[in-house]
């Protein structure tokens, strides 16, 4: 999923303080779950909100809608009727929702209430990890189902660099080194000579961000 | 016992103090209560093991908000008892009666006064 952490309150108030009608927007899916921008943090910061304009004696608007997904047009245009009457719309959702209202929306400033930080997974409740960079060509078939691209500070793709040392990162004692996990994961399947031994050819980097924004096409989905 | 506590206090009965949320801490104080107190089990003593642990992080929380909007954080309190210690459940009563009243009313009060006027 998308994790994404809540903006602090005072930077929202800041954004938002010319505004006399404002919806909170959450969104049902990632946010949710990592409990950055869901129907209960939209009900706080609304509620917040309320509070801080009221003790400021200013009669501003704030109500609250929380979206399926902000990602996708079908519930988006759940609040075409409605969203004329707001100055502005403050965005739980990660910015991939943000980006997708403003463009939808074109009239109103839609603004961010989240940090948006990475893919990745929730290790305990309350500590989330990060997992994939979508770099656009997986190999995570020869890597023992470890990522060297997210996982590894250096991205390297040919066993680990000097700097490892007692299974952890030198960037962070607490960060694993992450061919020190492929390397037990593929002596764990026996892979170890087949997939490690073996060099792995220059990535095509392309297909990650240095290719510029990047889309995906469909034919046989499109409509 | 038939012990004394101030009346200016409503009681709202929940199965264990787990099931307060900040928003019901927030809602009261939108809806204009002067101070909010959370009175858990004992910590170590929940029938739900962490139900009072998790209460007092949303207190915590509840007073890093109410800090941030200008209501003042003091007015959330969280307080733990055993089902045998009414006179602690009093005493408790008592002080946080007391804090308010030092404290005054909420500043949203104030705020609608002003409007009001």
């Amino acid at each position: 999923m998308i994790v994404a952490e809540k903006k602090p309150i005072e930077e929202i108030i800041e954004e938002i303080k010319d505004y006399n009608k404002i919806l909170i927007a959450g969104c049902n899916e990632c946010v949710t779950v990592c409990e950055a921008g869901g129907k209960k943090e939209v009900q706080v910061l609304a509620s917040a909100l309320r509070m801080y304009f009221m003790n400021q004696g200013k009669d501003v608007k704030i109500d609250e809608v929380t979206l399926e997904r902000q990602c996708d047009h079908e519930y988006l245009e759940e609040i075409r009727n409605i969203i004329d009457q707001y100055d502005a719309v403050v965005s739980l959702a990660c910015g991939v929702g943000v980006q997708f209202m403003a463009e939808k929306y074109f009239q109103t400033p839609i603004l961010p209430g989240v940090n948006t930080c990475f893919m990745g997974a929730t290790e305990e409740r309350g500590v989330w990890t990060e997992r994939c960079q979508a770099c656009g060509q997986c190999i995570l078939a020869r890597t023992g189902g470890i990522c060297p691209v997210s996982r590894c500070a250096k991205r390297l793709f040919n066993g680990p660099c000097g700097g490892s040392t007692k299974g952890k990162c030198e960037i962070d004692p607490n960060i694993d080194c992450a061919w020190q996990l492929i390397i037990d994961r593929l002596k764990a399947l026996g892979r170890l000579e087949e997939d490690y031994e073996k060099l792995t050819p220059v990535k095509d980097w392309s297909t990650d961000r240095a290719g510029g924004p990047r889309k995906v096409v469909r034919e046989d989905v499109r409509l | 016992m038939r012990l004394q506590y101030p009346d200016t206090i409503r009681i709202v009965r929940v199965p264990c103090t787990g099931k307060v949320d900040i928003i019901h801490i927030l809602h009261a104080f939108e809806k204009g209560a002067d101070g909010v107190y959370v009175v858990g089990c004992m910590e170590g003593d929940c029938r739900f093991n962490n139900g009072n642990l998790r209460a007092r992080k949303r207190v915590e929380q509840a007073k890093q908000i109410l800090d941030t909007v200008g209501i003042g954080g003091e007015r959330v309190q969280m307080y733990n008892l055993s089902s045998g210690e009414g006179p602690q459940f009093a005493q408790y009563a008592i002080e946080m009666t007391e804090r308010i009243k030092e404290l005054g009313p909420t500043p949203l009060r104030k705020a609608k006064q002003r409007k009001a006027a």
